[in-house]
């Protein structure tokens, strides 16, 4: 896969996130859980994020949605094709050109059928529910469905943008498979994929380059082809996260 | 399984009756108002004979001891004869069934008025939280939740009555006009005031209540989700937004009668509006002990039913707990 003559979809640019939070009375208090972030998703590729938890990776995707939460100040810039995200721009993209896949089923409206909240039902089935799911409420599924739910809530449209935020897990390992090569037919259709997981195995198994994020930052862009190197790595952190692959087991590594 | 809940909530309904008439009778009967003092007058009383007195004592039931005039009451309401008024001379229910229909026709509307604006309110004040909007609601139903029912009373009475005459000044019918000649439109004309003033004292609580829960709705993950799906504000708001703040709004609505009924007795007083509100004020007063525990009974029914209603609402209406029973 030549890395030349690929458009980028979505460029982030020197982005971070503050939070402005007040404690005991009026000391304010600033967090910047995501700093100086700098990331590229062409068409056509699936790029993977990983990192720990808490370094950011769920903020990253909604910025580019536009749903962060209110006491969040963002700042940099993000493009998607050419032109810049501005809030506004987001607000039509958002469900027809760039879809989320949400983290959990706490992300399904508690008393709506999951029907009217899948816009085109029939990719239910692609995931292997039956016509029955559709009639449920999300408190019926169990993590395995919703979690397949959850997926066919973007992957039933076309979108030019797909965000998967940790869309795995509680999925037995064939299953994931399933789902992680939807999202990789979405890549070959020309899509970009964003996938946030903690998965690094699988991840390399799909992806075309894996972003590693540790606090807040994204400190290593590698091929998916390079990142089983350690040696062919530049951060201390993502060394680590390679040794950690059960193939470099032999070197003894960290873990993740 | 079902029948057991039933019988479950029946006992704690005669539990609850039980309690309430025995508490009830027990503060009459500890009160320092003498009934012959208050209802003939000392004037009355000095000129009277001996045996009048007596006559009048054994009719107040003064010399009975409490626990058995209690007994004495409680083995003819379990028959369902709860006695006759001492003040109004006729049956205590045909007394109350007169005076409920005032009240509750004041109770039923202004319960209603303050649920449905006051959810409308806080849905908006949430939906639009920290904005002008919301700053001015949750200021206003501030207000109105620190000021005393009988003050907003006399405020609208002052402005609305005395000073505007839109509305008469008291009662339930227009003065010196026959009953039979007194039109449903001169019911409902007396009745305006009172029950506006009834609604606006309980809009306050289900507002700032629905707001909470609102802004809790609008931070949810489920409402970020349907952002990033791209449904606009409105579509949020009414699909997910409404959806899951009126169950506990109306949940809230139905526990808040013994409030609404709280406040009917000092929107009555006010008012002179001859309800049940101001009959238990009187019996009260007067040493009514019948007629006070026939109201007292018939309201303790009117929250139990409120509050059982609450209970059943959640079984019947959410599909976690409609379905929750059944096998997947
Ligand atoms: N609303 C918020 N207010 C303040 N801090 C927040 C808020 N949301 C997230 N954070 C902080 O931002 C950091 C990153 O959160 P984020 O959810 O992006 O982590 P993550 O990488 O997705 O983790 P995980 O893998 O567990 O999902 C965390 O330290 C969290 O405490
Ligand atoms: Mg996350």
């Amino acid at each position: 896969m030549s890395e030349q003559n690929l458009n980028t979809l979505l460029k982030i640019r020197d982005l971070s996130i503050d939070f402005l939070q007040y404690e005991r009375g009026l000391r304010r208090r600033i967090t910047h859980p995501v700093s100086h972030l700098n990331l590229d998703v062409e068409a056509g590729q699936m790029v993977a994020i990983v990192g720990a938890s808490g370094s950011g990776k769920s903020l990253l995707a909604h910025a580019v949605l536009g749903i962060l939460p209110y006491n969040a100040v963002m700042t940099g810039t993000m493009e998607f094709d050419g032109q810049e995200l501005t809030k506004k721009r987001i607000e039509t993209l958002r469900g027809t050109e760039i879809c989320l896949v949400p983290q959990g089923v706490s992300w399904l409206d508690p008393l709506m059928k999951v029907g009217s909240q899948v816009k085109d039902r029939s990719a239910l089935a692609c995931y292997g529910l039956g016509p029955e799911v559709d009639q449920m409420y999300p408190f019926e599924l169990s993590g395995g469905m919703a979690r397949r739910v959850l997926l066919a809530t973007a992957t039933s449209r076309t979108p030019r943008l797909v965000i998967a935020d940790e869309p795995t897990p509680g999925l037995p390992l064939d299953r994931a498979r399933r789902a992680l090569s939807h999202l990789r037919d979405m890549a070959e259709d020309g899509a970009g994929v964003l996938l946030i997981t903690h998965d690094v195995e699988l991840a390399l198994e799909v992806s075309d380059r894996i972003a590693v994020m540790h606090e807040g930052t994204v400190v290593e862009n590698a091929l998916a082809g390079d990142f089983p190197y350690p040696q062919r790595l530049n951060h201390p952190y993502a060394k680590a996260l390679s040794r950690a692959l059960p193939q470099n087991e032999f070197f003894g590594g960290g873990a993740i | 399984m079902k029948l057991n809940i039933v019988m479950k909530k029946a006992l704690r309904l005669v539990l609850l009756l039980l309690g309430v008439s025995a508490a009830a009778f027990f503060l009459v009967s500890i009160s320092p108002i003498d009934p012959l003092q208050t209802n003939i007058g000392q004037a009355a009383l000095g000129s009277m004979t001996e045996e009048q007195i007596e006559t009048l004592r054994q009719y107040w039931g003064v010399d009975v001891p409490a626990g058995e005039r209690f007994l004495y009451w409680l083995s003819d309401a379990v028959r369902g004869d709860f006695g006759t008024s001492l003040l109004y001379r006729r049956p205590v229910m045909e007394v109350i069934g007169e005076k409920a229909g005032y009240s509750l026709g004041l109770m039923t509307f202004a319960w209603i008025i303050s649920g449905v604006v006051g959810f409308l309110l806080g849905v908006i004040s949430g939906a639009c939280k920290e904005r002008l909007p919301d700053r001015f609601i949750t200021g206003g139903a501030l207000f109105l939740s620190g000021t005393p029912a009988f003050w907003i009373a006399l405020v609208f009475l002052t402005v609305f009555a005395v000073e505007l005459g839109w509305f008469p000044v008291g009662l339930a019918v227009p003065m010196g006009v026959p009953a039979d000649q007194v039109t449903l439109w001169d019911k409902l004309y007396h009745a305006c005031l009172p029950a506006l003033t009834l609604s606006v004292t309980g809009i306050s609580n289900i507002a700032l209540h629905t707001r909470e829960k609102m802004v809790q709705v609008m931070e949810s993950d489920y409402v970020l989700f349907a952002r990033a799906r791209g449904e606009d504000p409105r579509s949020v708001v009414l699909r997910h937004g409404l959806r899951n703040v009126i169950l506990p709004a109306m949940t809230l609505q139905l526990g808040s009668i013994s409030e609404i009924l709280g406040g009917s007795v000092l929107v009555e007083q006010v008012f002179s509006y001859p309800g049940l509100g101001q009959a238990a004020v009187t019996a009260g007063l007067g040493g009514d002990v019948p007629l006070l525990l026939g109201i007292t009974i018939l309201s303790a029914i009117l929250v139990f039913a409120g509050n059982l209603a609450a209970d059943l609402l959640y079984s019947v209406v959410d599909p976690r707990m409609k379905k929750g029973g059944e096998p997947r």
